[in-house]
This record gives C-alpha cells, sequence and structure tokens, in this order.
C-alpha cells in the first residue's frame, strides 16, 4: 500500500485522486506510527524549504521517516519540495536537510534566462532520463511534466541524477539513490506521463 | 524547453457551462465535469474554471463543484469566482486545485494576495483582471462583477502594486475582445508585460491556434487561455471541444 504522508504540505488530494483511478490501494498517513502500515512513501511538499522541514519535525516525521527510510529502506517518492527537503540544504532556508541524496538546493540564476517572467519555472518542460531507469518506462520524455519552482536540486554525485531538463541551465529534474526517488515536477498534474510514473512507483521491483 | 501554456478557461453559470461574448449573452456549452473529462483526454496544459454567478450572487465558491472537479482533473486546475476570504482560497487548495483565481475581492483589498500567498503559496495565487478599452483616452479601466462594476483603480498603478506585493500569475481578460474571436488585444498584453515580471495569462480574443502562435512568439514564455477557441467549432459556432494535438501543438512554440 501506499502511504502519502501527510505533515501539513502538499497537494495531498491530488495524488490520492490518481491512485484512486487507477485502483492502487493508498492511504493518506497523518501520524508518524501510521507509516508504518504502508510499504512505500510518498512525500509531497509546497511552500518554502524551512517551512516544510519545520512541518517535517513538528509534526514527529522526521525522524519516523529516517528510520523507515535509512533503516528499513522503504522507497519513497518526494515531489517538489518534497523532493527538495531531500538534499543537505538550500539556498531558500538556513534548516538542515534530511540528507538522503547529497546535494544543495539553489536558486535558478535569473541572469541566464533571456524572457520575463524568468520565475518561477512554470509549465510543462520536456526531460531526459540519462540513466534509462524503468521508474520512467513509458514516459513520453517529448511531453515531459509540469513544473512549478525557483530552485533546484544540484546533486553532488553524477549517479544520483536520473533525468535532467533545461531552464537557463540543465537541471536534474529527478535524483535517486537505490529506493530513494524525488522528482521536482508534479506527476500529479502530468495527465497520462504523470499516471504512469506514480504507477511504475507503486509496481516497482526494487531489492 | 519550457512551454508556453495553452489553457481553455470555462465559465461556469447557474451550474452548467457558458460561453460569453463582451461579458454578455451567454450560450449553453455543456456540462463542467463532462468538459473536464474530455479536457484531461486531450491533455491540456492547464485548466482555468470561473464561477461567473458567485460575487454578482454575494455567494461564496461551490465547494462541492470544486472538488468534484478537481477529482477528474489531471493537469493543474485553477478555479476562481466567489473568493474573498484566507480560509476559502485554503479549502480550495486542499480539495486538490493548484491555484485559485481572485477578482473583486483583490481589486477591494489587494494586500490579501500577500494573505493567501501566506497560506497556500504565492505560486497558487492568480487574479484576474478584467479590463476594458478607454474610448477616447487611452489606456484602460478594470471592471468587477462580470464587467458591470468600474474599479476606481488605475490599470498601471494597479499592476505594479500587485507586482509588489507578489501574486502568482495575473490573468489578463479583456472584456472587449471576449467571444470576438478575431486576435488577442497586443497592446494590453505589451504594456502590462512591461509593467510587471509575474507570469501573465492572457484571455479574450483568439479564435485560431495562429492567434496562440502569435502571442507566443512575442511574448515567448506566457499562458494563452480561450474560452470560445477549445467550445466552438466552425463559422456556426457548433458547440464542440476541441482542443490542438501534440502534433497540432508544438508548431506553435
Amino acid at each position: 500500500m501506499i502511504g502519502i504522508v501527510n505533515y501539513g504540505s502538499g497537494n495531498i488530494e491530488a495524488i490520492a485522486n490518481i491512485y484512486n483511478r487507477l485502483n492502487i490501494e493508498c492511504k493518506v498517513i497523518n501520524k508518524p506510527e501510521e507509516l508504518e502500515i504502508a510499504d512505500r512513501l510518498i512525500l509531497p511538499g509546497v511552500g518554502s524549504f524551512d517551512e516544510c522541514m519545520k512541518q517535517l519535525i513538528d509534526s514527529g516525521f522526521k525522524d519516523k521517516l529516517n528510520e523507515l527510510v535509512l533503516e528499513k529502506k522503504t522507497p519513497i517518492l518526494g515531489i517538489c519540495i518534497g523532493m527538495q527537503i531531500m538534499a543537505n540544504s538550500s539556498e531558500e532556508g538556513s534548516l538542515e536537510g534530511l540528507g538522503w541524496i547529497p546535494g544543495k538546493v539553489k536558486k535558478f540564476d535569473e541572469s541566464l534566462l533571456k524572457n520575463k517572467p524568468y520565475l518561477p519555472h512554470m509549465g510543462w518542460n520536456n526531460i531526459k532520463n540519462i540513466h534509462n531507469h524503468i521508474i520512467f518506462t513509458g514516459v513520453d520524455e517529448i511531453q515531459g511534466f509540469y513544473f512549478v519552482h525557483s530552485y533546484y536540486y544540484e546533486c553532488e554525485k553524477e549517479e544520483n541524477i536520473l533525468t535532467v531538463c533545461n531552464y537557463g541551465l540543465d537541471f536534474s529534474s529527478s535524483v535517486f539513490k537505490r529506493h530513494i526517488f524525488g522528482m521536482q515536477f508534479h506527476p500529479e498534474k502530468s495527465h497520462s506521463n504523470g499516471e504512469t510514473l506514480l504507477k511504475n512507483f507503486a509496481k516497482l521491483d526494487i531489492c | 524547453m519550457l512551454r508556453s501554456r495553452i489553457i481553455p478557461c470555462l465559465l461556469v453559470h447557474k451550474k452548467g457551462l457558458v460561453k460569453t461574448v463582451n461579458f454578455k449573452d451567454s450560450k449553453y456549452v455543456g456540462d463542467p465535469i463532462n468538459a473536464v473529462k474530455i479536457f484531461n483526454e486531450k491533455e491540456v496544459d492547464e485548466l482555468i474554471v470561473l464561477d461567473i454567478d458567485a460575487t454578482k450572487e454575494k455567494r461564496g465558491p461551490d465547494f462541492t463543484l470544486i472538488r468534484n472537479l478537481a477529482a477528474e482533473c489531471r493537469m493543474p486546475f485553477c478555479y476562481g469566482g466567489g473568493v474573498s476570504t484566507v480560509e476559502q482560497a485554503r479549502r480550495i487548495i486542499s480539495l486538490g486545485a493548484e491555484k485559485v483565481a481572485l477578482s473583486s475581492a483583490i481589486v477591494d483589498n489587494p494586500l490579501l494576495c500577500a494573505e493567501i500567498g501566506v497560506a497556500v503559496g504565492v505560486q497558487s495565487v492568480v487574479v484576474v483582471l478584467d479590463v476594458k478599452k478607454r474610448k477616447l483616452l487611452g489606456g484602460y479601466d478594470i471592471y468587477t462583477h462580470n464587467g458591470k462594476v468600474k474599479s476606481k483603480r488605475k490599470f498601471k498603478e494597479f499592476v505594479v502594486e500587485l507586482n509588489q506585493i507578489g501574486v502568482g500569475e495575473i490573468v489578463i481578460n479583456s472584456i472587449d475582445k471576449d467571444g470576438k474571436m478575431n486576435g488577442y488585444d497586443m497592446d494590453l498584453v505589451s504594456s502590462l508585460r512591461d509593467l510587471c515580471d509575474t507570469p501573465i495569462t492572457v484571455l479574450g480574443g483568439a479564435g485560431t491556434l495562429d492567434h496562440i502562435k502569435n502571442l507566443i512568439s512575442r511574448f515567448k514564455i506566457i499562458g494563452a487561455a480561450a474560452g470560445s477557441l477549445f467550445v466552438f467549432k466552425g463559422k456556426y459556432k457548433a458547440v464542440l471541444i476541441n482542443y490542438p494535438n501534440r502534433e497540432e501543438k508544438f508548431p506553435l512554440y
């Protein structure tokens, strides 16, 4: 069963709607002690880096997630800020990130962008699956995904970059480390591509 | 490459969908949920749904409708109509909408944008400005209540103010162009683009895909919204929900 972590941030309902349509069992997890009933997790997130980290800590989810993800190797998929907080730190805030996938979150350099509105990077953009990872099986890379963000994940190690996208520069539009996945775009808002990806995550044989 | 967003805009009136001309003469075009299902299949970039009765009838948003629409939408979904409080905005986002559109409440009190921005994230706050060209003096006036009430706000100053406060997007809706299908008001977009660096979506006037192409080729990254174009087909405006497919769409960028 898929558990959607409800720590007070993110578009929980949109993700649940997709799994309901796909007839894949999912549950919104409201308390850290309920996390263990799920065999894989989705970590949404909207707003700012610090705000999300603070909510994750205050709600008591952070420690339990660390235990499940790092020790029990529960597969997890972070979306948008839910991905960014998997980094070590962010230029957007001062709190420490989860540090699951080594990297730093940086702000796009507006001087590299030619046309207003510059930021956020909002709309549909194509991606490139540089590792040919099976989680992207069936995804139309040219169609791509819906993005809305002003900060991007800079991976410390190239091996953790799952897909790249271009907005002024090439950036990691998704990252991974074995059973840990982070997507900058919004699969829950990205039509059949998003549905395919969420379905692939639900069925992925990671071990 | 980031692509400009091509966005159908649907108007809700008496629980059905309508399309207007110059904000008048509403014509019934179908059922909202059914339309969303078709736009899902056509994989539209984004969808705007505006309840044009709410503010006029002095009522809040129809949350049942929003819940049902959001449950269908597989694309970013923006809802507007009757939103005047932080709590209403928060509820709309929690039901699964991506963006909440405000108009008359922001014309009354622009600082409400900031309050809603704190609650749901600035990127989710959309301000819709209905504007009409001044006949003699030049420039534009802002209207609310379906084009019935002229605001005292000065268009240019108000846009600068919104830009300073910080909003996620401005939807500029030309009352003169509404339903005319003879092209966007490019001067209006150009004056707005110069005044702010907020994302802009243009509504009113699109009648062909070439109109959209012209808008994108001039402004590069922009939201191209349309009502009539995506709900009518042919010279006699037969109701038929449509949207460019991939082959028709990619040459527009």
